[in-house]
């Protein structure tokens, strides 16, 4: 059977999105891990070699960026596929809607999935624009370690002195907490990897780890917003 | 006691339909869902009304023929039980009761209350089954089934296909129902040997009939007046891609 039948099915739908959700989820970790680097009381040298490292890979960079973007369509074309689904499978909604409680997941984590996602998909080619392409100036250079890096670190702070910025910056890391919150059991459910035994753990899990995605991104806008100094372009070395 | 209740009535498969407000009076707090219902068709009829159309056959919560969505809730607020099973003691005369049909595409309107729901016969027909040879029983010994094994198999087939599943399910997805048959029959020696088609053919036939996509909210698993737990439908989807990927 083809890889498109399976697509076209309900549960194929469901494992391109638990998978592809998967891999960003793995994504959002690093990034995590990256961004947190920017909390090394050093000025941001760290982050910025760190963020040197990554743009040095040359080609190796392009594949990984062109797997991600891949990735991510996958996830947001069955994401829609599946919005389309149900919107077809009933037209017109119940006069009261209500859940029965007890071994249901329908929150409003569940029920924003596509609103959520909608969010995240606009938030995220501004997101490059502004961070990686300096939404379209020239970055500055600092010295870390003997060689010349762009200070993105700057970049980064001096955005989040802006509370536009910053605040919507956390209003949306609140948002990628929900989506995270339902996507990461789910994701295990649609790959069949549940059993009545490990439902409940992974469930809370779950909440844990959207918690601490979403924690975590969120804590960058704010802190530079409420303790961030712009660097002097300068004293970025020392490392 | 007297109740109000918002009732969908709906002449055909072609009206529109739309509610109908009711007072039911003199109704007893052990009377059925389904005989206040009755009793309101009675007070009906004698004022020369059309009575509401809805299904049931055992009402003893066996069968599955009964299904409305209560109060936004399929077969009614209570966890566990089927309409016909539900007691007028759960509900409070103070607020109007809300009676819809099961709302899904794959599940259109006949009348009233009443839905068509042969979809799930066709997704049987299409893999619910077994091809064995028929003849005389064999000796009960020789296909060995182990306990717990047999048990799970049960708890799957006691899905007694009312549809509440997709009632209950945002998506109006049909999931528990196709997962729990799926299910019931991977776990026994009989059903085993076509596991792999009958799973490709059920999911491929209830996307045919229209029903939307499992989004894991687990409404399903509430709504089921047996319980049946989305376990099922992890199981569903692994032998669905098992199937899928061996080219059934």
């Amino acid at each position: 059977m083809s890889v498109i039948r399976i697509w076209q099915s309900t549960v194929g739908k469901k494992v391109v999105m638990a998978v592809s959700g998967i891999f960003l989820m793995l994504f959002l970790i690093t990034h995590l891990a990256g961004n947190l680097t920017m909390f090394a009381p050093d000025d941001g040298a760290l982050f910025n070699q760190y963020a040197h490292k990554l743009e040095s890979m040359g080609v190796l960079l392009y594949v990984a960026e062109a797997g991600l973007l891949a990735i991510f369509l996958f996830h947001v074309v069955a994401a829609f596929q599946v919005y389309l689904g149900k919107k077809r499978a009933r037209a017109g909604g119940y006069d009261r809607d209500a859940s029965k409680g007890g071994p249901s997941k329908l929150t409003v984590a569940s029920r924003s999935m596509i609103i959520t996602g909608i969010v995240l998909l606009i938030f995220i080619p501004v997101h490059i624009w502004m961070f990686k392409f300096n939404a379209g100036q020239e970055f500055t250079y600092t010295e870390v370690g003997g060689e010349e890096v762009k200070n993105l670190y700057a970049v980064v702070v001096e955005s989040f002195q802006n509370p536009w910025i910053a605040f919507g910056y956390t209003a949306v890391m609140l948002l990628l907490g929900l989506h995270l919150r339902h996507g990461f059991w789910s994701s295990l459910q649609s790959l069949g990897a549940m059993s009545p035994r490990w439902t409940p753990a992974i469930y809370a899990v779950g909440l844990i780890f959207a918690l601490l995605l979403a924690g975590g991104f969120l804590l960058l806008p704010l802190y530079f917003f409420f303790f961030g100094e712009i660097p002097d372009a300068g004293m970025g070395g020392g490392l | 006691m007297k109740f109000q209740v918002k009732v969908w009535r709906q002449k055909n498969r072609q009206d529109a339909g739309r509610f109908e407000t009711y007072t039911v009076e003199d109704v007893i707090p052990e009377m059925s869902f389904l005989e206040m219902l009755d009793l309101l068709n009675e007070q009906l009829l004698k004022r020369d009304e059309s009575p509401i159309e809805f299904d049931s056959d055992c009402r003893e919560g066996i069968c599955g023929t009964c299904g409305l969505v209560v109060d936004g809730m399929a077969h009614g607020p209570k966890r566990a039980c089927t309409t016909c099973e539900l007691r007028m003691r759960n509900f409070s005369e103070d607020k109007t009761i809300v009676v819809e049909p099961f709302r899904a595409h794959g599940f259109p309107v006949i009348k009233d209350l009443v839905v068509d729901r042969e979809a799930f016969d066709r997704i049987i027909a299409a893999g619910g089954y077994t091809s064995v040879n028929t003849g005389s029983a064999p000796e009960a010994n020789a296909l060995l089934i182990p306990k717990d094994i047999a048990e799970k198999a049960m708890d799957s087939a006691a899905c007694i296909g009312c549809g509440a599943c997709v009632a209950a399910c945002p998506n109006a997805s049909a999931s528990l129902f196709v997962s729990a048959k799926i299910t019931q029959f991977s776990l026994l020696p009989q059903g085993a040997a076509e596991r792999k088609r009958r799973a490709v053919r059920m999911v491929e036939q209830m996307d045919r009939e229209g029903f939307g996509n499992c989004s894991n909210h687990a409404e399903c698993e509430a709504a089921c007046p047996k319980s049946i737990s989305i376990e099922n439908i992890a199981v569903m989807r692994r032998e669905y891609m098992k199937g899928a990927l061996a080219g059934a």
